[in-house]
């Protein structure tokens, strides 16, 4: 009887060596005569344990991590395959805490099944919303995903039901579902991990989306530096047209639904809806104008849903489960789950999902460990490139949209970048200007021309330059940044700027025998 | 009946005939591939990009030429996005994150290291021509950085000493 092993074939994992594992696997087992069948699954998103494999035994999923190609033989000699006890062995999969105790909606099947495999999807749940989906009307539909709260995940945090619903009722030959794949900011990955570990549950959402709002067509742009990502949706893509999920009758529906994968390239703006849309049509990926919304007027005149991966990845289990099930996690107005992603100088960094309410520090110590250093945290980068910095002193804020916007924060994207006590605030300020000014499309003025004004201004700031002055003149550039630029990228540059200026006046200033000797 | 004047008729040249086969070739399968696409531009200028290595600006025309676009559009393209180069690259290109997660564990040193050790500085190739430095901004490795990315494939927690191995293979 052959053995399963689970070994990832997810982007982190083979960064750090699964390809190798998978190699020296295959050759102890034939080497000592072993039958090994070797599933290739998805991360579970326990990155400080990858790569992790699990082998199935009679009594369940037995893990060990993270190995490396040279401790393979050492595994074999030990009885792996049944299960026996090792120094990499982290004992069942369940009883890890960092993974039993999240609360898993939208990536439950993450590092569980064969991300290619129609079967194992469906033994795990996958299509069952679709088919409560094809026996509701579309305004039924977008009423359950109204009903489950759900926000849209990419950072807008926009209720997604409210934006079905208005391009359900906008009349239109043709509607599109356009995914925005385009996870660029640093620090997070949900995205890609879900894409690569379970791009079935991605397709069903955004096919259930296609029966609610009446689009045939749907768009998943994604960013060109995932390639293993858009092999993994072109191949389930194909699976499912082939299964009759995608195509002329989608489930036996008698409704038409497909999809494709278009690749961006290398922007960080094309994930700003309006510009991914002019990038999908071909064009330089600048900011559109708002109105027309892209529910109104989106890809190429049509109207459009235009969601984050996660959102639509969420809606499966609200068609599965009911609104109300998906609801019923989470607090005041956030409502759900949320796919965190604990990410930079992090002992134990990964993917957390959990119900909306979990505090920066349970997240920072009880999941995180602290840091890889060592040293103590003394800032965190929560919403990617354009989140404020914040220090210890506000790691008590709850995961939730309005707490975050209220202490000056964003939440974004659920990405959390830690920095241990050698980070440099003034250079992170000055980088999120440089950033700013580097990926910025060119078409309004305060971004184009304020982001290189504010990394002049900072360079003389550091430098002793008169500095009440140039702190002066940051505030008040800052200032048209916010409110002057056309989209978030101009808008929000400033909030990782002087949120940096308030927590850590200190590192904005030159010490005062540097600045007398002019150095 | 007077003298028929002699007529000059003008030499109309074909877009493309002045590029060297391979990348004509490679243009012209590129447009075949993607011609029926809405919005063709970005998958024709993967295709090339994927076939070349880069596009070559000279290619521009007839691009535009057969996606019915003008040169200007074309042009406009190309050079907005970062990914797509319009000069030969190395035999490999190195693409260093210096994104925020990075920067958190090393991505600085590694960077400064980087360039010191290729003779180079963003965006240039080593002399010895076997290597492009790029800048990346996030490859979504990032509770695992300092990361970067030969080609397609992906390194984590990358120290100097195994940047130098890297480049020494």
């Amino acid at each position: 009887m052959s053995t399963t092993v689970y070994i990832p074939r997810e982007a982190t994992a083979l960064a750090l060596g699964a390809e190798a594992v998978a190699r020296a696997i295959a050759t102890e087992a034939a080497r000592t005569g072993q039958d090994v069948r070797v599933v290739r699954n998805g991360s579970r998103g326990a990155f400080w344990l990858e790569p992790l494999i699990e082998v199935q035994t009679a009594t369940g999923r037995v893990a060990y991590g993270p190995v490396r190609a040279d401790d393979v033989a050492g595994l074999f000699a030990g009885g792996f395959l049944a299960g026996k006890t090792h120094a990499l062995c982290q004992g069942p999969i369940e009883s890890i805490p960092y993974l039993h105790k999240q609360e898993r909606l939208t990536t439950g099947r993450l590092g569980v099944i064969d991300p290619l495999s129609l079967e194992d999807y469906r033994a795990h749940g996958g299509y069952a919303g679709l088919k409560a989906a094809v026996a509701m009307t579309s305004a039924a539909i977008v009423q359950a995903v109204t009903d489950s709260g759900l926000r849209g995940r990419g950072g807008a945090a926009f209720p997604t039901g409210i934006k079905w619903r208005t391009v359900l009722d906008t009349p239109g030959a043709q509607k599109y579902i356009v995914c925005n794949a385009d996870e660029g900011d640093s620090g997070t990955y949900s995205d890609r991990l879900l894409m690569e570990g379970d791009p079935f549950c991605l397709i069903e959402g955004l096919t259930i989306a296609g029966l609610a709002v009446g689009a045939t067509y749907g768009f998943i742009y994604l960013r060109c530096e995932y390639p293993h990502a858009h092999a993994a949706l072109n191949a389930a893509i194909a699976a499912a047209r082939a299964a009759g999920y995608l195509g002329a009758n989608v489930a036996g529906s008698g409704r038409a639904f497909d999809l494709e994968v278009r690749l961006g390239a290398g922007a960080y703006i094309c994930g700003e809806e309006t510009s991914l849309l002019e990038s999908l049509e071909g064009k330089r990926g600048q900011v559109r104008f708002k109105p027309p919304l892209p529910a109104i007027k989106g890809a190429f005149g049509c109207p459009t849903v235009v969601n984050n991966v996660i959102t639509f990845a969420s809606v499966p289990i609200v068609l599965q489960r009911g609104a109300a099930y998906y609801r019923d996690f989470g607090m005041g107005r956030s409502r759900g789950t949320l796919p965190i992603q604990l990410a930079g100088n992090i002992k134990r960094g990964g993917l957390v999902e959990c119900a909306f309410g979990v505090t920066l520090r349970t997240l920072l110590h009880e999941y995180g460990g602290g840091t890889r250093s060592g040293r103590p945290i003394r800032a965190v980068q929560v919403g990617g490139p354009l989140g404020s910095y914040w220090p210890e002193s506000k790691f008590d804020t709850p995961l939730d949209y309005e707490a975050f916007a209220q202490g000056g924060g964003m939440l974004g994207h659920g990405g959390i970048v830690v920095f241990d006590d050698t980070v440099d605030m003034a250079a992170q300020a000055r980088y999120a200007l440089e950033f700013c000014a580097i990926e910025s499309c060119g078409k309004c003025t305060p971004c184009r021309i304020g982001s290189t004004r504010g990394v002049e201004v900072i360079d003389r700031l550091r430098a002793g330059d008169r500095p009440a002055m140039q702190e002066a003149l940051l505030r008040d550039l800052c200032n048209t940044l916010t409110h002057g630029s056309l989209c978030a990228l101009g808008g929000l540059t400033p909030l990782p700027v002087l949120s940096a200026l308030e927590h850590f006046p200190e590192d904005f200033v030159k010490p005062v025998a540097a600045a007398a000797a002019g150095r | 009946m007077s003298a028929r004047r002699p007529v000059t008729i003008p030499v109309r040249v074909e877009p493309g005939s002045d590029l060297p086969p391979t990348e004509r070739s490679a243009v012209l399968e590129s447009v075949n591939d993607n011609r029926s696409l809405q919005g063709a531009l970005l998958p024709v200028l993967h295709g090339i990009q994927d076939r070349l290595g880069w596009v070559p600006p000279r290619a521009v025309p007839l691009v535009a030429f057969e996606l019915n676009l003008s040169r200007a559009e074309v042009h406009g393209v190309l050079s907005f996005y970062h990914y797509f180069r319009q000069s030969q690259p190395g035999k490999q290109v190195i693409y260093l994150c210096r994104a925020e997660a990075c920067q958190a564990v090393g991505a600085a040193e590694l960077e400064a290291h980087a360039k010191q050790k290729l003779g180079v500085d963003f965006h240039g190739t080593s002399a010895d021509g076997r290597f492009t430095l790029e800048p990346v901004y996030c490859l979504g490795n990032c509770a695992c950085g300092p990361s970067l990315m030969v080609d397609k494939e992906l390194h984590a927690r990358v120290t100097p000493a195994q940047f130098d191995a890297l480049v020494a293979k």
